[in-house]
């Protein structure tokens, strides 16, 4: 096995943990694994940044600004902190299409998902951030559905981006936010987490969130790869 | 199709082998080129049982193939993950061959706007070059010293296969050097267009008769150019990348020239050399006509200890202070990023009224730093081996901390020792080794300085 990032052969070393079978794959190298820097500490309870205060300035800020204070995204949990190898990483995976270095990131993915969301019924769903048709077709797969794939519970595609729609009068929060890119394509009465590389100012989660929370979805979570 | 729409797309495809998006022709006009046998698809990818290889850089490491669902045809794919900064090549792309009519470029009698002259060693070299591609030669490998004057011995040369009619690739590992050649040939060549191709730069079409490459961008030509000139083929990566010697050998014409330059063969050319089955030429002189800095080994039996904590050794702090020259200012190098970083911090509190700055390979600020250094506005750089070559700074000392680090080969350590004394004004330069254990590559090195400056003519 070698290394998904750098190339380096990877040689096991030997514990208990490689004899007894059926353990997760090495993805990464040592080296490697050192860069990919899981999340924890003092976080913002609602965006998980590293914040000391329980809720950050921005997520404050969320809170007072989107529709009258009902932020329609319940908490995001981010798994992994960014940084230049991380950007780096994610860029070749989701710009370039390296498919495969996704494997990279799952069993986090996975482990986090179980961490923070045991406790949400079976019936809820995982829903994925749609690209848009061009993005899918130049760089052939969405990264988001990659992720959503891997979680252990039911994969539903039901947003859809929509295109540059001419648009006379923009309401507070579109100018604030620009409008809304997402439609819902079928209505989701279950509780849902949305599935994401990346948390960077919260807009695009919030958006997809509203959509989903105006055709009666009752809570919406997300989990995402990294927090900006 | 009329005859100045074909030349212009033979000038901008022969020669090539693109990816569908790479072609910036519409569908129509793209399907026409096909029906008619100008484009011809080539697989991209090739499997048999044994193995797979990418058809754009040669890979066929299994590591480096991945797959994926494809999105258009809903199988799963192989794509390289080798070559994927290029764009993903994988087996439903094919790539696209020209098959139309040949580009015929134009003769030039005298493109050369260059009025300065060679040295005698030079020209020597430059005689030599301008025989290999009157003759159409397969190969000729130029061993200069570092700070003979390549570019400009390069000069007569590149006259020579334009007054041909021929088209020329100068090859070069780094993106740094395409830049810094760029703006100095096109003076030599004023009229000329020259386009330099790097990754991210603004040229991407590659229609200039004359082109200026990292050696990456070959991948993206087959049987293109007369004349190749591979600039420091003995560096990194060209040496340990197997798909680089491959773009290379596919990029030129089956009847075209080679010429390779470097300051420190490989030993497999050395030996090709020795057995005659190379041609080569040696210039043993800088072209100012001084020998090469000898380096002289200084023992630090605290070196890991220090480097540790990132602290400079003593012994290298006493040397600093009492350098023969000190206004000159300092490069240093160091193994590692980490080293280049924490070294530097350290160095700033010790030596006060001296400014220090460190560059690496993934410093984004790294072009600014070197052009600052170059202008003097700072004092000490602190750097991996990443200015090892092809920068060139006017008044030097060199030092390098842990020289008998693996890093520094024993071409590494000539390269680096290289750097010193560039300067007509001043032409000598110290040159320390600092280590705590010498290696057989920093003996090597010392030696073939020497050896260099016998074969120069000096003692
Ligand atoms: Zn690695
Ligand atoms: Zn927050
Ligand atoms: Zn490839």
């Amino acid at each position: 096995m070698n290394c998904l990032w750098c190339d380096e052969a990877i040689i096991p070393s030997i514990t208990w943990k490689t004899i007894v079978p059926l353990t997760e794959p090495m993805y990464l190298c040592p080296a490697c694994t050192k860069e990919l820097t899981v999340l924890q500490g003092g976080r913002c309870r609602k965006c998980s940044r590293m914040s000391r205060k329980d809720l950050c300035v921005d997520c404050e800020r969320w809170q007072s600004n989107w529709s009258n204070g009902r932020d329609p995204l319940e908490w995001n949990i981010s798994v992994f902190q960014y940084n230049d190898w991380m950007q780096e990483v994610i860029s070749r995976w989701k710009y370039r299409g390296d498919y495969c270095l996704g494997k990279a990131f799952l069993p986090e993915y996975q482990r986090v998902f179980r961490q923070h969301f045991s406790f949400l019924p079976s019936n809820t769903a995982i829903v994925p951030i749609p690209l848009s048709e061009e993005r899918l077709r130049e760089r052939g797969f969405n990264q988001a559905e990659l992720l959503a794939d891997c979680l252990p519970r039911q994969t539903d595609q039901v947003l859809k981006r929509i295109h540059g729609e001419k648009q006379s009068k923009k309401t507070r929060l579109e100018r604030l936010t620009g409008k809304n890119p997402f439609k819902v394509t079928q209505t989701v009465n279950n509780p849902v987490v949305l599935a994401d590389d990346i948390y960077t100012t919260g807009t695009t989660l919030r958006h997809a969130a509203s959509v989903l929370k105006q055709n009666g979805c009752p809570k919406i979570y997300a989990l995402t790869l990294v927090r900006g | 199709m009329d005859q100045a729409e074909t030349k212009e797309w033979s000038r901008r495809y022969a020669g090539k082998r693109l990816l569908r998006s790479e072609i910036l022709l519409d569908d129509p006009l793209f399907q026409q080129l096909i029906n008619t046998s100008y484009f011809t698809p080539v697989p991209s990818i090739v499997r048999n049982y044994f193995q797979t290889q990418c058809q754009r850089c040669g890979n066929q490491k299994r590591s480096l193939f991945g797959s994926i669902p494809c999105y258009s045809c809903g199988n799963v794919h192989v794509y390289c993950r080798k070559c994927i900064d290029m764009g993903r090549v994988m087996t439903c792309t094919p790539l696209y061959e020209w098959t139309g009519p040949e580009m015929d470029w134009p003769h030039h009698s005298n493109a050369c706007t260059w009025s300065g002259e060679l040295t005698e060693p030079q020209r020597k070299g430059a005689d030599c070059i301008v025989q290999a591609i009157q003759h159409r030669e397969k190969e000729l490998l130029v061993w200069a010293v570092c700070g003979a004057g390549k570019t400009e011995m390069l000069i007569p040369g590149i006259t020579e296969a334009l007054r041909h009619g021929q088209r020329i690739c100068l090859a070069t590992p780094r993106a740094d050097v395409v830049q810094e050649l760029l703006p100095r040939l096109q003076q030599a060549f004023a009229k000329l267009e020259i386009q330099a191709l790097y990754g991210g730069s603004r040229d991407r079409e590659a229609t200039a008769q004359f082109i200026i490459a990292t050696t990456h961008q070959m991948m993206r030509f087959k049987h293109a150019f007369d004349t190749v000139i591979i600039d420091e083929v003995d560096a990194f990566p060209y040496t340990n990348d197997p798909s680089l010697p491959f773009a290379a050998r596919r990029a030129i014409k089956p009847e075209g020239t080679t010429i390779y330059l470097t300051a420190t063969p490989r030993q497999q050319h050395q030996m090709q050399i020795a057995s005659k089955k190379l041609p080569h030429v040696f210039v043993p002189l800088r072209f100012h006509g001084h020998p090469l800095p000898v380096p002289e080994y200084r023992m630090c039996y605290t070196m890991k200890k220090d480097l540790a904590t990132y602290r400079p050794p003593k012994a290298f702090l006493k040397w600093y202070h009492r350098r023969k020259h000190p206004e000159r200012q300092l490069l240093l190098f160091v193994p590692s990023i980490r080293l280049a970083e924490g070294l530097s911090e350290q160095l700033s509190d010790i030596l006060h009224d001296c400014v220090i700055q460190a560059v690496h390979a993934s410093d984004k600020g790294r072009e600014q730093k070197v052009q600052q250094f170059r202008n003097r506005e700072f004092d000490l750089l602190v750097t991996t081996t990443i200015l090892e070559r092809g920068v060139t700074f006017p008044a030097v000392d060199v030092a390098v901390l842990a020289a008998n680090h693996t890093v520094f080969d024993e071409a590494a350590l000539v390269q680096i020792a290289g750097r010193a004394g560039r300067s007509p004004n001043d032409p000598e330069g110290e040159v320390l080794f600092f280590h705590d254990g010498k290696t057989e590559a920093m003996g090597a090195a010392v030696r073939s300085i020497k050896r260099m400056n016998k074969r120069g003519g000096f003692r």
